[in-house]
């Protein structure tokens, strides 16, 4: 059960609970939709960026706790962060998630609750969903990507 | 057909000498004894399956139907039984009406591309049902596709049942084949078939029945449905992967064209013209899964050994346990709740995604299945992304029943 309160955190729950930032954006300069056809997880990412940086950042989506509240604290963690600043934390989300254990600034201490998803390797995609769309949304815009 | 019933009492499965017979269960997950309620993704295999395809590795390994030698002589005279077992358990009249495919999913796509596709014009229908998996949706829609015809759906009502009246009003002179599931992967709900069969056959229409869930809880009699493709696959009826059967009628194999070109389905061959064999072994081509073929034999024994009736008695009593047990934790609802179902329990939690249980779950060593099942439309038909699949066989026990209600409860703790 202990492991289960790690994974399952109270920030978690309640970001599952109540997520922040969800709601469509209708002057979004960027999109980009993230589906996982394993599990059916689908976000989508809009951004409104301006001179470089992410003014405004929102999703709509369906998925479990674990996704929901991913997608729900990247719109906090990257929120008036420049593109580049925004890289730079998905790639630190990404390699905690996969296993390099790098020293991270102070922004993303709040990144860190999903540290635990690292002992489910099938979950590991649900809390990564939200990032690569991020990710692909500030690349290119309107593409879709899968977690395949 | 109620293959529940039985005329006599059946006695009560002895889980615990079952139980010893596959070495799987006998483990822990996550530091708790493994309760594998995903049945119906894939079965546990008793020693008995183990031991022939360990056997006919360390003693009969060769192809089949080519050297003259003993070890070739031994691997088909195993591989051809095989065949015949199959034909027994599925009450089938010849073995020649036994063709060894991959899966159900290659069954369905022999018969889609040998015997459907040739005789398709544009404007036929294909009719299927609003149930069906995946694998009975796709190969349909690429021959479909590919012929210009229309893959037509019957509705399902909101216990999961086929809405007859709509099934006979769809089938109609454009209808070339009905492809329906026996027992639904994500509902649980036995199909009527025979009936079913009946009203296709009264308007000349032939018809597959996908038989994945229903071979490892029901006696199946392919001659008294009257079906005219029965499709399975071993690994659901607790044999290996990677092996099924297709059972066609005669006249039906006899009709169709070839599926793969290769070796064992040929008569002679020149570089002008090539003969092929006879049905069967016309649609095995290549070296068969020849210790596929055994696995699968000796899991029909086993499971006849023990007796459909009394396996289906003993997954009735859990089915209807679990359903109780689990209907009184707080905010669940059942999806699918047909009047006749076997082995599955599909549901969802309020407030809690499926994924999130099934993690809690194997946390504490339940194995369930959580996620769309590959039946994504049946998902949508009941507005839900995902669902969550306890799902039964005939090793599984009223104290595993009682641990996945504790691990449903601990998922309420953990959510609140």
């Amino acid at each position: 059960m202990s492991e289960m309160r790690e994974l399952y955190q109270e920030i978690i729950l309640d970001h599952n609970k109540r997520p922040r930032n969800c709601y469509v954006m209708n002057c979004a300069t960027r999109t980009a939709d993230g589906h996982n056809p394993l599990c059916g997880d689908v976000v989508k990412v809009y951004l409104r960026i301006e001179d470089g940086v992410i003014e405004e950042i929102s999703f709509q989506g369906e998925g479990c706790a674990i996704c929901t509240a991913s997608t729900s604290i990247m719109t906090e963690s990257v929120k008036g962060k420049t593109v580049a600043d925004a890289k730079e934390l998905f790639e630190g989300f990404h390699e905690m998630l996969t296993g390099v254990a790098a020293e991270q600034g102070v922004e993303f201490a709040k990144l860190k609750v999903f540290e635990g998803v690292r002992e489910y390797p099938v979950r590991v995609k649900c809390a990564t969903l939200a990032w690569h769309t991020l990710n692909a949304a500030m690349n290119d815009g309107d593409e879709s990507v899968t977690t395949e | 057909m109620n293959p529940t019933a039985s005329a006599t009492v059946t006695p009560a499965l002895d889980t615990e000498r079952i139980r010893a017979d596959f070495p799987a269960l006998h483990q822990e997950v996550n530091g708790h004894p493994l309760v594998y309620l995903d049945n119906a993704a894939t079965t546990q295999k008793p020693q008995a399956v183990i031991d022939a395809v360990r056997t006919f590795y360390e003693r009969d390994c060769a192809n089949v139907h080519r050297g003259v030698h003993r070890l070739s002589q031994r691997a088909t005279v195993a591989y051809e039984q095989a065949r015949t077992t199959v034909k027994n358990y599925l009450h089938a009249n010849d073995s020649r009406e036994i063709v060894f495919t991959r899966s159900t999913t290659e069954g369905i796509n022999l018969v889609a591309s040998s015997f459907v596709r040739p005789r398709l014009e544009p404007g036929d229908e294909v009719l299927i049902s609003a149930m069906e998996h995946h694998s009975n949706i796709v190969p349909w829609q690429l021959v479909c596709e590919e012929r210009g015809a229309r893959l037509v759906v019957v509705p399902i009502d909101d216990d999961g049942d086929i809405i007859l009246s709509e099934y006979e009003r769809l089938l109609t002179d454009r209808t070339k084949i009905v492809a329906v599931v026996h027992v639904s992967n994500a509902l649980g709900t036995v199909n009527p078939v025979r009936e079913m069969i009946a009203t296709a056959h009264a308007k000349g229409v032939p018809v597959l029945v996908d038989g994945a869930q229903a071979v490892p809880h029901l006696a199946v009699d392919v001659c008294d449905l009257d079906c005219d493709f029965y499709v399975f696959s071993a690994h659901k009826v607790y044999g290996p992967t990677g092996i099924g059967a297709l059972y066609a009628k005669r006249n039906r194999l006899l009709e169709m064209t070839p599926y793969q070109g290769g070796g064992d389905m040929i008569l002679s061959v020149t570089f002008d013209r090539t003969t092929y064999a006879e049905p069967p072994h016309r649609f095995e081509a290549g070296t068969p899964n020849i210790e596929g073929a055994i696995g699968l034999a000796a899991a029909l024994d086993h499971v006849d050994g023990i007796g459909l009736d009394a396996i289906a008695a003993h997954e009735s009593r859990l089915l209807a346990d679990a359903t109780a047990a689990v209907l009184a934790v707080p905010g669940i609802r059942l999806i699918g709740t047909a009047r006749h179902k076997a082995s599955v329990l599909s549901f969802v939690m309020d407030g809690v995604h499926p994924h999130d249980i099934g993690t809690i779950l194997d946390s504490e060593g339940i194995a369930v299945r959580a996620g769309h099942h590959c039946a994504q439309p049946v998902m949508a038909r009941y507005g839900v992304s995902a669902t969550v699949r306890a799902s039964f066989a005939l090793y599984n026990t009223a104290h595993e029943i009682d641990a996945l209600v504790a691990g449903l409860q601990k998922v309420r703790e953990v959510f609140g």
